[in-house]
């Protein structure tokens, strides 16, 4: 009974059905299943299979993205109760994410923040054009260990290098991990300016966040 | 709506019919056979014996195109009909008969061998945008007499797809039949669900040779269908205007079409061709030329005023590697012959003229094949109303990505590429290689080849192929054939 919901929230998830996912939650918690569990046994599976039919070419950006979106929605109704059971996602870690000042650019930025919330962090989107400050002023804010920085145009390409500078003049580099995106940036690119990080596209770049941060982990 | 593209206008059409009836009268057509001489005669055309041309008159064409199959669907080894020849639907396979195969390697043309040929019917296998089989390429590995039969054997042991082939000779056609028939399980199953279509060739201008009448009349008896294949070369053996070679092709057609149904009332003939602009510089004949792929939409049209099912070789390229041309080529005759509805598209792999096949190319075409196949299914409203809806949710939100609206339509409103195409960003392009469509096709090809999984062929149906062809074979002083691959030890 526990495997079988368990897998009906990896088949939900795989089919791109939101609405099932949800449904498999609520009805895995009704069985008593753990919160914990659920995650580990069905969403983290499911959209770990999702995240490799888009490598492989069989899935597309809208498969990811409504999957991503029945992750999200089943991690709204599980972070209560794991809250409840005093247990709670402490080290998926906590993310401030922009596309930086000069660039309207949006659809990169979003979907890797829609990954990243289904895969349990906790997304501060800062939406786009952010001015280099409010990067600063969130990431103080929301005690943030990560921040995502994207950009489209080679003439913007520099906001992100400003977002590293005042991450450092503010006392907050060593706090935090940064990654960088967007299509003309490069590993090279974000050597360059001491990023501590760069992804290809959004699965790739939970797999970054995931090594840039620790790891899921129950606090009793 | 099908958009469709219509190349002469109605008048036009009728004046191209009235003309090819009345080419038929006078000069005649050539009939180098003597059994249609016969029927000709027996008809009521007027058949000079010494010159060998026979004069038609409109009432035998007239009742021919009352008795024709007006569509027929050719179906897969396992009885799943595949391909519907009528109206406009649209099906794409590879050109036939070449003589060549492009060496991935060394970029230059060698002569096929049977590993060749069964790994391109592999890969025609696994391409979902191609729809029927070739026998693509001649094998350089066997006697030349068994050249088309060898062809066919090799296809018969690999294939699901229903098949596009011919014969070089009289006599092979019927080793082919032969095949034909063991594989659907007896003559009456081979004509009820037939699985494979004949290219019979009259010769520009107005000449029935022996071999092909033959082959005519043999696949009309059998219930086999048959693709008519002319080719006037306007400028050389057709006359430069475009109109006037269509006028012939209608005229080459119409008597094929005839001597199929003399030689049984109601035999599936298709209007097909490959005709060709002559190129007056080099004297050759470009298949990728503007004027080449005119004549085969015009002719198109005039054989659906007809109502007849339709073939046309389209879709290639003179270029001798895959370059810029090849491509440039490949997707203008694609494009053109899919708007203009021609059921049976051949050429997909085919290079220089006819004469060469490349499995990379192939691969590449099949891309130019799914987005001709998109293309021709048009633009539908989808919704109702057709996007206040979706505006009257999303405002000035950019989200449509996120939409399920989006996850919903998206694999049937876009054509969506296999990696051949190459759509990274620079930067990906560069990690993943920096690789041209060539180098991608190839790796495609090895990949496609590699996931191929064997048709159900009995083992027992597997021995019959092969003796009636090893028969065949010692005919022609060829006592061993090579071993099948993958069946057979080397």
């Amino acid at each position: 009974m526990c495997s079988e919901l368990l897998a009906q929230i990896v088949a939900s998830l795989v089919a791109g059905d939101p609405d099932a996912t949800v449904d498999g939650t609520r009805q895995a918690l009704a069985a008593g299943i753990e919160p914990l569990a659920i995650i580990d046994g069905g969403l983290v599976p499911g959209m770990r299979i999702v995240g490799e039919k888009y490598s492989t070419g069989e899935y597309f950006l809208p498969n990811l993205i409504v999957s991503a979106s029945g992750m999200k929605q089943a991690m709204a109704i599980l972070v209560p109760e794991l809250k409840a059971r005093r247990q709670h996602l402490t080290s998926s870690g906590t993310v401030v994410i922009g596309t930086v000042r000069g660039d309207i650019h949006e659809i990169g930025k979003s979907l890797v923040a829609t990954m990243l919330a289904a895969n349990g962090f906790e997304v501060h989107d800062l939406g786009v054009d952010v001015p280099t400050d409010a990067f600063v002023a969130r990431v103080k804010e929301a005690g943030a260990n990560l921040v995502g920085l994207s950009a489209l145009l080679t003439t913007t390409m520099h906001g992100q290098k400003d977002v590293i500078d005042a991450l450092t003049k503010a006392g907050l580099r060593a706090q935090v991990k940064v990654m960088v995106g967007g299509a003309p940036v490069t590993r090279k690119w974000a050597d360059d300016i001491g990023a501590d990080g760069w992804a290809q596209d959004a699965v790739a770049a939970v797999d970054l966040a995931t090594r840039l941060v620790a790891h899921v982990q129950q606090v009793v | 709506m099908r958009p469709t593209l219509r190349m002469l206008s109605e008048s036009l059409v009728e004046q191209i019919i009235a003309e090819g009836m009345a080419l038929l009268r006078d000069p005649g057509v050539r009939v180098h056979n003597e059994e249609a001489r016969r029927l000709l005669a027996e008809a009521g055309a007027d058949v000079d014996a010494v010159r060998l041309i026979a004069r038609i008159p409109e009432t035998i064409v007239r009742q021919a195109l009352e008795t024709t199959a007006h569509e027929f669907d050719l179906f897969t080894l396992d009885g799943r009909p595949a391909v519907h020849y009528g109206g406009d639907e649209v099906h794409f396979d590879p050109g036939s008969a070449a003589l060549s195969i492009l060496d991935p390697e060394t970029n230059r043309q060698r002569v096929p061998l049977t590993a060749d040929f069964v790994r391109l019917v592999k890969l025609v296998e696994q391409l979902p945008q191609i729809d029927a089989q070739s026998t693509a390429m001649v094998c350089g590995d066997v006697v030349p007499e068994i050249g088309d039969l060898y062809r066919l054997y090799l296809a018969l042991n690999y294939i699901r797809k229903p098949i596009v082939t011919g014969a070089f000779r009289k006599d092979t056609w019927w080793t082919m039949k032969e095949m034909l028939v063991a594989v659907a399980g007896g003559e009456a199953a081979l004509a009820a669900r037939p699985i494979a279509v004949f290219d019979v060739c009259p010769s520009p201008p107005l000449l029935w040779s022996d071999l092909t009448c033959q082959n005519l009349i043999d696949c009309a008896r059998a219930g086999i269908p048959a693709e008519l294949v002319s080719m006037p070369l306007a400028g050389a053996t057709a006359p430069v205007t475009l109109a006037a070679a269509v006028v012939q092709h209608t005229a080459e057609c119409l008597s094929g079409i005839v001597i199929g149904q003399l030689a049984r009332p109601g035999a599936r003939v298709v209007w097909g061709g490959s005709p060709a602009a002559f190129d007056m510089r080099e004297g050759t004949t470009p298949m990728g030329d503007v004027a080449t792929w005119m004549i085969d939409c015009a002719y198109a049209q005039v054989g659906k005023r007809l109502g007849l099912p339709t073939h046309a070789y389209l879709g290639m390229s003179d270029a001798k590697i895959i370059d810029a041309q090849c491509g440039m080529e490949s997707a203008g005759g694609t494009l053109l012959g899919a708007l203009a509805g021609i059921n049976m598209i051949s050429g997909a792999g085919m290079m220089d003229f006819e004469s060469c096949q490349s499995l990379e190319k192939l691969v590449i075409d099949a891309e130019i094949i799914g987005m001709a196949k998109r293309l021709v299914r048009g633009i539908e409203p989808r919704d109702e109303p057709i996007a206040l809806s979706l505006f009257r949710k999303l405002g000035h939100r950019a989200d449509y990505l996120a939409e399920p609206h989006t996850l919903k339509w998206f694999r049937k409103e876009l054509y969506l590429p296999s990696p051949v195409i190459d759509r990274a960003t620079t930067d990906g392009w560069l990690r993943k290689g920096a690789t041209t469509a060539a180098e991608r096709a190839a790796e495609r090809v090895g990949s496609l080849v590699a996931s191929y999984q064997p048709s159900p062929v009995p083992p027992e149906l597997r021995a019959e192929l092969r003796a009636i062809t090893t028969r065949a074979a010692r005919k022609f002083g060829m006592t061993a054939l090579p071993p099948l691959p993958d069946f057979e030890r080397v």
